[in-house]
Parts: structure tokens; C-alpha cells; sequence
């Protein structure tokens, strides 16, 4: 059942180094840089979005997640979902607006499988970038690398995904739209959608909690996605996997490595869901074509290479 | 002739003594981009940006330098004691490591 909450909003990403991040994240796969704060931190966005900023990126010794954020509608919302998460359990801390560039007061709470998050209702927007917002051009003519179109989603690796989806879905109305089960009918992977994508945020069992999976970006075509290949081989990037395509939510996909080790996805196409779908159901006997339909196999570092 | 030679990049004799294994490694790439060039397969391939930790060796014996990698799998006490992710190892000269040193922690070990 939907509560408000709309859509992932950002994401802050630590990196080891912020000149090579930056390499990764503006040139290379094209996000818009857009600020730096008084703590040295960048923010960045997909061309078509139209809040100030969705990707933070900040230096440290440990590269990962520190938070995702997601954008509610309004800030009756956010009061309602506040006192939720506290009844929840949830450990809840109050960011005060502006600790965040031009955001609004964001809503942290902690998560079973050991992930922060936040939810928040205004930030500023500056609107699309490039095109202006009445008679809007197909593209801005001056985008760089792979022309990321949106920070789409992230997948999150934790102990205990089953309490974080009951936070998710009981609290924050979000809805299982896709699914990986055992023969004991154990579920291993939780797609979550608070939209009609297919996904808004993904959850894998792991024993380390908090772990980082991927920040995924939306592009257009498979061949944008073949594009971003030969551009990882012309920039010698890590490449993880792919071009190939995803059995769970058929995603066409290539995924590889920033600087620092924290996995990007860049994708297209894919499934759609509504509120009055059954969630899809993959078998963990078929794992690897779920999650590589080509290959049909797993590689080991999609499931150990984490940060 | 000679000129030639000089400009050819100097290879160092990498040994992982766990997997009684060794490959030549070119002189300005990582440990584990030299082993990848190589087609050798003796350390774990993760990210290759010093995050994940999948390739984490103990370094016995040769001169390095090395880059900034993550403290969640390289501390303080483990970069001293020799740890290190292979994919931010340079190495200055012959080596002997040991590899397979990643563990994935549990919560309780956290």
C-alpha cells in the first residue's frame, strides 16, 4: 500500500580518492557535477533529474554506502512515516536541513540488515539539466561518457532481509515486485518497488551487514548500454559483468567498478510493476540464469566483490 | 638494439608460495593486473579498486609501493603485520605473498 514515499532521491557513496571518483562518476558515466560542500563533499546528478542533486560522493578510508535517501511527498508525510519508524523499532535521528546542500530535513533511520536511510520531502530543484522546462529539447547537446539519464536504484547485501522488507513494505508502502526463494521457501533476494519500476531498492542475504552491492543509472537503449561497454574497454574501467541481460526484472545490463571498488550498474528496459501484482518468482536452484539470463552461471565476485 | 631494450619494462618474479605458483609481473602495474596480463590465476579478481577486499595477500618478502585501499580490510595492525589487497601493490622488485587471505565476516565478527 503506498505511503508517500516516491522515489530513491540520493545516495551517498564513499571513495577513496575524490579526483578519480570523479573520473568514474562525471566523465565516464556522465552524471552532471553540481556542487561541493564545506566538508569537500560532491554532489552530482542524472541529466533528467529534476531535484539539485542524487549522488553525494565523499572521500574516506573505507569505501561503501553511507546512506540512501528517499523523497516523500510532502512534509505531513515524513512527520507520519517519523513516528512509524519509531514505533518500528527503528533507531531515528533528525538531520536538520542544509546539512545537505540545498535538502531539506531528512528522516535517518537504521535497518535490520545494518543500512541507513532516510526519507525526506523538499530539496531544492533546479529542474532538468541542460533543456529548458517549456518546449524541453530531446537531450542537452554537451553530455559526457555514457550520459546517465537518473540515479535509478541501489542493491544492498545484509543479514536478516526479511525484517528489512517488512520495514520497507509495512512501513515505507513499498511492494515485493520480484524474488528469490529456496526449497525451504527461505527468501534469499527481495526486489522493492514504491513505483511502477521494477525496482527501487534490492536486498540480498549475506552475513556482513551493511553491505554495498551497486548504485544503478538508467540509460535509454541496449545500445547505449553496448555504448558504456566499449567505453569501459576505451578507459581500461574494472569490468565486473556483461552486456547481458538480468532474469529477475530483465534488465539489459553492464556492471562494473569505480576507482574505489563500489560496483556501478548502468541498464535499460525491464519489467513493470503494479500494486495489484503477485510478486515474480525466481528459484534459488536457478540463480544463475535469475541473475545472468545469458550465461546462466554466477560468477563469484557478483556475490563477494562488496564494499 | 640496446635503446630498444632499455624502453622494454622490467618484470619482476612474483611467487604466491600457498598456491606454489609464480608469474612475471610488468613493472608499473598493480600485483594483480600484472596477474591478470599474465593469464595466471593465483589471487582471488574483486573490484581491482581496493574496496572489496577479494584479494587480500600477506606480503613475505620484496619492495612495494602501494595505494590508499579500505580499512574495512586492511587495518592499521594488518598493514603492518604485511596484508594487503593485491590490486594497489607496485611492485619495485621480485616478491613472495600469499594469497587467499579474504574472509567474508559475519555480523557476530563485526
Amino acid at each position: 500500500m503506498k505511503k508517500g514515499v516516491m522515489r530513491p532521491g540520493h545516495i551517498q557513496i564513499r571513495v577513496l580518492d575524490m579526483d578519480e571518483a570523479l573520473g568514474h562518476y562525471r566523465d565516464l558515466l556522465g552524471l552532471i557535477e553540481v556542487h561541493k560542500d564545506s566538508e569537500g563533499r560532491v554532489y552530482l546528478k542524472g541529466w533528467t533529474e529534476v531535484d539539485k542533486f542524487s549522488v553525494v560522493l565523499r572521500e574516506a578510508d573505507e569505501p561503501g554506502m553511507d546512506f540512501v535517501g528517499y523523497k516523500v511527498l510532502n512534509n505531513e508525510v515524513l512527520d507520519q512515516l517519523h513516528k512509524e519508524l519509531i514505533e518500528f523499532g527503528c533507531k531515528v535521528e533528525e538531520i536538520p536541513a542544509g546539512e545537505l546542500d540545498g535538502c531539506g530535513r531528512r528522516i535517518r533511520f537504521d535497518s535490520p540488515t545494518g543500512h541507513m536511510f532516510e526519507i525526506y520531502a523538499e530539496k531544492e530543484q533546479t529542474g532538468k539539466w541542460g533543456v529548458s522546462k517549456v518546449n524541453p529539447e530531446a537531450f542537452p547537446m554537451d553530455l559526457k561518457g555514457m550520459k546517465a539519464t537518473r540515479f535509478d536504484h541501489c542493491l544492498l547485501y545484509g543479514p536478516n532481509i526479511a525484517g528489512t522488507i517488512d520495514l520497507f513494505c509495512n512501513v515505507l508502502g513499498f511492494d515485493l515486485a520480484e524474488q528469490v526463494v529456496d526449497d525451504e521457501g527461505t527468501r534469499l533476494a527481495g526486489f522493492l518497488t514504491a513505483s511502477m519500476k521494477a525496482h527501487d531498492v534490492a536486498f540480498i542475504e549475506h552475513p556482513e551487514p551493511g553491505k554495498f552491492h551497486h548504485s544503478s543509472y538508467i540509460l535509454e537503449t541496449w545500445e547505449d548500454v553496448l555504448r558504456a561497454a566499449d567505453l569501459i574497454s576505451i578507459t581500461d574501467t574494472s569490468l565486473d559483468i556483461g552486456p547481458t541481460r538480468h532474469g529477475l526484472t530483465h534488465g539489459k545490463t553492464i556492471y562494473f567498478f569505480d576507482p574505489s571498488g563500489n560496483r556501478t550498474e548502468v541498464f535499460c528496459g525491464g519489467d513493470y510493476h503494479y500494486p495489484d501484482h503477485e510478486p515474480v518468482t525466481w528459484l534459488a536452484k536457478d540463480l544463475g540464469k535469475a541473475i545472468f539470463y545469458h550465461d546462466r552461471q554466477l560468477n563469484e565476485r557478483f556475490l563477494s566483490a562488496l564494499t | 638494439m640496446s635503446s630498444e631494450t632499455d624502453q622494454t619494462p622490467q618484470q619482476f618474479l612474483i611467487q604466491v608460495t600457498n598456491r606454489q605458483q609464480s608469474y612475471q609481473c610488468i613493472e608499473g602495474e598493480s600485483l594483480l593486473k600484472g596477474m591478470e596480463l599474465e593469464n595466471a590465476h593465483c589471487i582471488e579478481v574483486g573490484c581491482r579498486g581496493g574496496g572489496c577486499g577479494m584479494c587480500k595477500i600477506r606480503i613475505l618478502e620484496g619492495r612495494f609501493n602501494s595505494k590508499r585501499m579500505s580499512k574495512a580490510h586492511i587495518s592499521d595492525t594488518e598493514l603492518a603485520e604485511g596484508f594487503a589487497l593485491a590490486c594497489r601493490v607496485y611492485p619495485c622488485g621480485d616478491m613472495q605473498i600469499e594469497s587467499d587471505h579474504f574472509e567474508i565476516k559475519s555480523a557476530a565478527e563485526k
